[in-house]
């Protein structure tokens, strides 16, 4: 029997949090199940949802970008020129409201049962990244269907992979903790996220933004992300630029950073506010 | 085992409430950006303006403490009831002692794992099969997987829902959720569990089964229990101490007994209408104008077997030779126990207008212990009209707690009526009875 003292007081900054964020990983991973189980019930072609969306997206995007608007595709078919900008972006995208709406969604939970609170967005996060993981078999069946063969830079996608994964998580408890105590989050939410489909390098490749603004550019901190999985990705002319990309992951470093604190600062007032 | 497992110091805990004068009471705003950024410019002003208008300010806003100065404490393999009004901060106290919400003064020092049921059904999908509510439920109130399949065919079978595990728990009936909601939760193994309200779930029978339930962890387990109830019957078989709360401050710990009783007083209090009705002032022709029963005891509670008298003060404008007035004893569920009335031919109402005063005494009110109100009939038989009919009038409590039973707590399903009666007993070989009381 493992007793272990515990106290509570005011103002005191819960000392075991990571050590109970590791007690309560089965939630963790119940939470995640659960929300994986329930997200396609009772529909009738299911998990093909996480294929036809993406999917439907690319098209659109290579005919406009790329047949319309004739721009540039780094050397690579166009379609996976989109797609390997669009799986990290739909990742970051599908992350942000879905972790955003997370603790309101859960208000039951939050309201009448303790556990460490992150969570709950940080289980919204995975759930993308199923989803994510879903539809990167789409890019596998377009590698294949245009007989494109990556170089061994692939190898260095998970990499870009947990920048994005950062970021999301980042992003994703600033947004959860807003949301709680500002409902206005809800509205945000979605327009940061089509706003961000477009100033995102998702349709185009961020080669075409001229070079004097391709610093301030990075500040997107999906830009580096995206940059990164393309470079990866598509190997031969792709290539990263450098400052930028530092300062974008310097962004995401800085975005989880303060996005835990935050979380952590105005987590024990979530069952009073929620 | 001497070291208490929960030590509760100074226990105090503020909530912000604001009030806002254009919008109806108890309309709630969420605090919106405009507001945070609308106030910070506000009070940035008021910096350079030097204005000390701080007060009027904060005028929508008071400072509201839920609980205040609370300090207890609790040993190994105690079964603890928490008992007091809506409002008395029973659920903010659970809320503190299972960390979802934090303390603004005060500790709380907890010695072991603690499992909270502060609603069953906690986190339930209802797109979710049994099955699977049965793991998601389980790891919320933080069992884990192993112990949980260790387990789940006692949980299921508690909940006699074995048919439908694989349906989705939103088909299933209400009964059926709760059942299995319970169940789960009854099946947890913390060294301190903390249960809020949850009987009041389910049919009778299984009621029954978890107010049995709840025992076997009390007493037969060992386990410290917490328990929060409306329910002084429930409180009063589960647990021998009780914290009563009121208005935020301890006002009673100790035995469970004195506890309930304080308790129920303290309701009397606050409902002044209790035992007493009193005609609305636009009410014309013959009608009661005012009902009142005489208790043993004070505010409308009264003891077994004591005598009880009922007073009716009737308001009588058209007399009439076969006015009848009658009344009944109903209990809470609404079944009428007893009837009394009057119909006396000489009635003085049945020839003059007036207020008359009816007085119906009974020397001993042997009706057991539970709540009960009046119906009252007040009608003219000849031609069977039915002049005013009053239901849930003056609701009176009775109690045991003047009649001693050795070994053997009063409960309050035993019987409506409780008789008088002597007993003999004798050996069959012995001519002479002896008489037992």
């Amino acid at each position: 029997m493992q007793t272990r003292k515990l106290i509570i007081q005011a103002g005191r900054t819960e000392s075991q949090y990571w050590q109970d964020l590791w007690r309560y990983r089965e939630l963790f991973y119940f939470l995640a199940w659960r929300d994986i189980l329930v997200r396609y019930k009772q529909t009738a072609i299911g998990i093909a949802w996480a294929l036809i969306r993406p999917f439907l997206t690319m098209v659109v995007f290579t005919v406009v970008f790329g047949n319309l608007a004739k721009l540039p595709s780094e050397g690579a078919p166009y379609p996976i020129l989109v797609f390997a900008a669009m799986l990290p972006w739909q990742f970051f995208a599908n992350s942000l409201s879905e972790s955003s709406n997370s603790l309101i969604v859960n208000t039951n939970l939050i309201s009448k049962v303790y556990f460490p609170r992150l969570i709950v967005p940080a289980s919204a996060v995975i759930v993308s990244f199923v989803d994510f993981m879903i539809s990167g078999t789409i890019l596998l069946a377009l590698m294949a269907w245009y007989n494109f063969v990556p170089d061994w830079r692939i190898l260095t996608l998970p990499l870009f992979t947990s920048i994005a994964f950062a970021a999301a998580i980042g992003g994703g408890l600033w947004l959860a903790a807003l949301n709680v105590e500002y409902r206005d989050f809800r509205y945000v939410v979605p327009f940061i996220v089509q706003f961000g489909l477009y100033i995102s390098p998702v349709g185009f490749s961020s080669k075409i933004v001229p070079e004097q603004w391709r610093l301030l550019y990075s500040l997107n901190p999906m830009v580096g992300v995206i940059d990164g999985f393309r470079w990866a990705i598509l190997g031969g002319e792709s290539n990263i630029y450098m400052p930028g990309f530092i300062l974008s992951v310097g962004i995401v470093i800085l975005l989880v950073a303060s996005g835990i604190w935050y979380f952590r600062k105005t987590e024990r007032t979530f069952a009073d506010v929620i | 085992m001497s070291e208490p497992l929960i030590r509760i110091e100074q226990l105090g805990k503020k909530y912000i409430i604001s009030h806002q004068q254009d919008k109806p009471a108890g309309f709630y705003r969420y605090k919106t950006l405009r507001d945070v950024i609308g106030n910070s410019i506000r009070s940035f002003t008021k910096t350079f303006s030097q204005n000390n208008d701080k007060r009027i300010f904060h005028s929508d806003r008071e400072e509201f403490w839920a609980l205040k100065n609370v300090s207890f404490e609790i040993k190994q393999g105690e079964a603890v009831g928490i008992i007091g009004r809506n409002g008395a901060g029973k659920s903010t106290l659970l809320k503190l002692l299972s960390r979802i919400t934090e303390p603004t003064t005060g500790s709380i020092a907890i010695a072991g794992r603690v499992a909270s049921l502060l609603e069953v059904g906690t986190g339930f999908h209802p797109e979710l099969t049994g099955r699977e509510n049965i793991y998601l439920n389980g790891s919320i109130l933080g069992m884990s997987r192993t112990e949980i399949r260790k387990k789940f065919d006692e949980i299921v079978a508690f909940a006699e829902v074995e048919k439908f595990l694989d349906t989705p728990v939103k088909r299933y009936s209400s009964g059926m959720y709760v059942r299995l909601a319970f169940a789960v939760a009854a099946y947890l193994e913390p060294e301190i569990l903390i249960v809020d309200e949850v009987l009041a779930v389910g049919d009778a029978a299984f009621q029954k089964k978890c107010l049995g339930k709840m025992n076997d962890v009390a007493t037969k387990e060992g386990r410290t229990v917490l328990f929060v109830s409306h329910s002084m019957q429930a409180i009063s078989q589960l647990t021998k101490r009780c914290v009563l709360l009121s208005k935020g401050n301890v006002q009673f710990d100790g035995h469970t007994d004195k506890a309930v009783r304080l308790y129920i007083a303290g309701q009397k209090n606050a409902d002044e209408q209790s035992a007493y009705y009193e005609a609305p002032a636009s009410k014309t022709g013959n009608y009661v104008a005012q009902a009142r029963i005489l208790t043993s005891e004070e505010l409308g509670t009264h003891c077994w077997g004591k005598p009880i008298a009922f007073e009716f003060t009737l308001q009588v404008s058209q007399p009439h030779e076969s006015l009848w007035f009658s009344f009944q004893v109903v209990n809470d569920l609404q079944q009428p126990i007893c009837i009394f009335w009057f119909s006396d031919p000489q009635a003085p109402f049945r020839r003059e207008q007036g207020t008359f005063v009816l007085r119906c005494q009974i020397p001993k009110f042997r009706l057991y212990m539970g709540t009960y109100n009046l119906t009252t009939w007040f009608s003219e038989r000849r031609s069977n009209t039915l002049l005013e009919n009053l239901r849930n009038i003056c609701p009176f409590e009775v109690t045991m707690h003047n009649v001693e039973r050795a070994d053997y707590e009063w409960q309050s399903d035993e019987c409506t009526y409780l008789e008088d009666a002597v007993w003999y007993a004798a050996s069959t070989e012995k001519t002479s009875i002896e008489k037992f009381y």
